[in-house]
């Protein structure tokens, strides 16, 4: 996240300026952060034309997925064949941590009910950082609102002009693009592993996903490597000390939230979906 | 796949992705605040990208193989390493990869 506001040193200002200085400051934040992540669309945009998506087809899934990995991933899984349900559900796990991102800022924003269908769109990894790292409910608000139309845009528009460069370079093997696709997933990962059970969950998944890639059906063997999550999640259940009481459990999730947050925000930005 | 089939897989794909988003927004709070049930949602990704950063590295259609991108790859860990910014991450791993093909 971009430096820390300047209004503490002004403490005499009026109440009236305090605020709007408040609101730039969130502005600020979510611009810095829209900006960095929408730039990012352009990698996706020539990813896609890569793997032999038309420009309608590309610009639909930034349009209508919006959630870098999951598209990132859908792209990935239509490139290597396969069926297009099997493609999808790759696709549609990567995009389920965007529900606890949701579930958060749902009591966060206190949203009206007949907004919560079009804010829903823009819950991702970088929104809801930015809203999450916010004071009050206000400046929730405006960050929310800010990232989310900033990066909806620019991920739009850069996914766009990456689709359009990629066709002009005609074959983007020999440009060694693609590499991009392997590379923004291994970007996204790496803020994440940070324990012992993430990175015995990313060695399993390796293992899982290469061992069965030559013998099970084009988009299967990701669905059977994501049970390195429950199977880690057991072991180290079976192994782990259940002393730890519920608010230590909190404490301990929203630090690990506060740190992949800011890891992403500068190291990378979707995700995205996040994947976020 | 198709063109009618990659459709498919975009408009599945999307709606999926969007009902979860609004999942989260409309379920009374706490239905999915159970540890287990966050800490899998966290593993999730983990899991899902490795894999994906594998696959996608180290195959060609159904077969494994060792080419160009192992190299981008390999250039793209470096650059995270030296917290490198995403785009930067991504160029290097492209550069790197074009330039071992061109020297093979």
């Amino acid at each position: 996240m971009p430096e820390q506001p300047e209004h503490t040193e002004q403490t005499e200002q009026p109440e009236q300026s305090e605020t709007s200085r408040d609101d730039r400051a969130v502005v600020r934040d979510a611009l810095g952060v829209g900006v960095a992540v929408g730039l990012s669309g352009f990698a996706f945009g020539v990813t896609a034309a890569g793997a032999g998506l038309s420009l309608p087809q590309t610009c639909a899934l930034s349009l209508l997925v919006f959630t870098g990995a999951s598209q990132f991933a859908l792209v990935g899984a239509i490139a290597a064949g396969g069926g297009p349900f099997a493609a999808a559900a790759g696709a549609f796990f990567l995009g389920v941590r965007n529900a606890f991102y949701g579930l958060r800022l749902s009591s966060l924003l206190r949203l009206p009910r007949g907004l919560r269908p079009f804010a829903a769109h823009w819950v991702i990894d970088e929104t809801a950082v930015v809203a999450l790292a916010q004071g009050d409910r206000r400046a929730a608000r405006i960050g929310f609102t800010v990232a989310g139309a900033t990066l909806y845009v620019l991920w739009n528009l850069t996914t766009l002009a990456g689709a359009l460069g990629a066709s002009a370079l005609g074959d983007t093997g020999a440009w060694g693009l693609d590499a991009a696709g392997p590379a923004v997933f291994l970007a996204l990962l790496a803020p994440m592993l940070r324990t012992s059970a993430e990175r015995a969950t990313a060695g399993l998944a390796v293992v899982l996903g290469l061992a069965f890639l030559p013998v099970l059906p084009a988009g299967v063997p990701v669905l059977l490597a994501a049970l390195a999550a429950p199977a880690v999640l057991l072991l180290h259940g079976r192994t782990a000390h259940r002393t730890e009481d519920d608010a230590a459990e909190n404490a301990s999730v929203r630090r690990r939230e506060v740190r992949e947050g800011r890891a992403e925000t500068s190291a990378e930005p979707s995700g995205t979906e996040n994947g976020r | 796949m198709t063109p009618t089939e990659i459709w498919i897989a975009i408009a599945v794909t999307a709606a999926g992705c969007y009902l979860v988003k609004l999942l989260g927004l409309a379920v009374p709070a706490g239905a999915l605040e159970r540890p287990a049930v966050r800490r899998l949602a966290a593993l999730l990704p983990v899991a899902l990208l490795a894999a994906l950063t594998a696959q996608q590295t180290f195959s060609d259609g159904t077969a494994l193989v060792l080419d160009a991108r192992a190299a981008g790859l390999a250039a793209a860990a470096v650059a995270l390493l030296l917290r490198a910014p995403f785009l930067l991450v991504v160029g290097v791993a492209v550069l790197a990869t074009a330039a071992v093909r061109a020297l093979a």
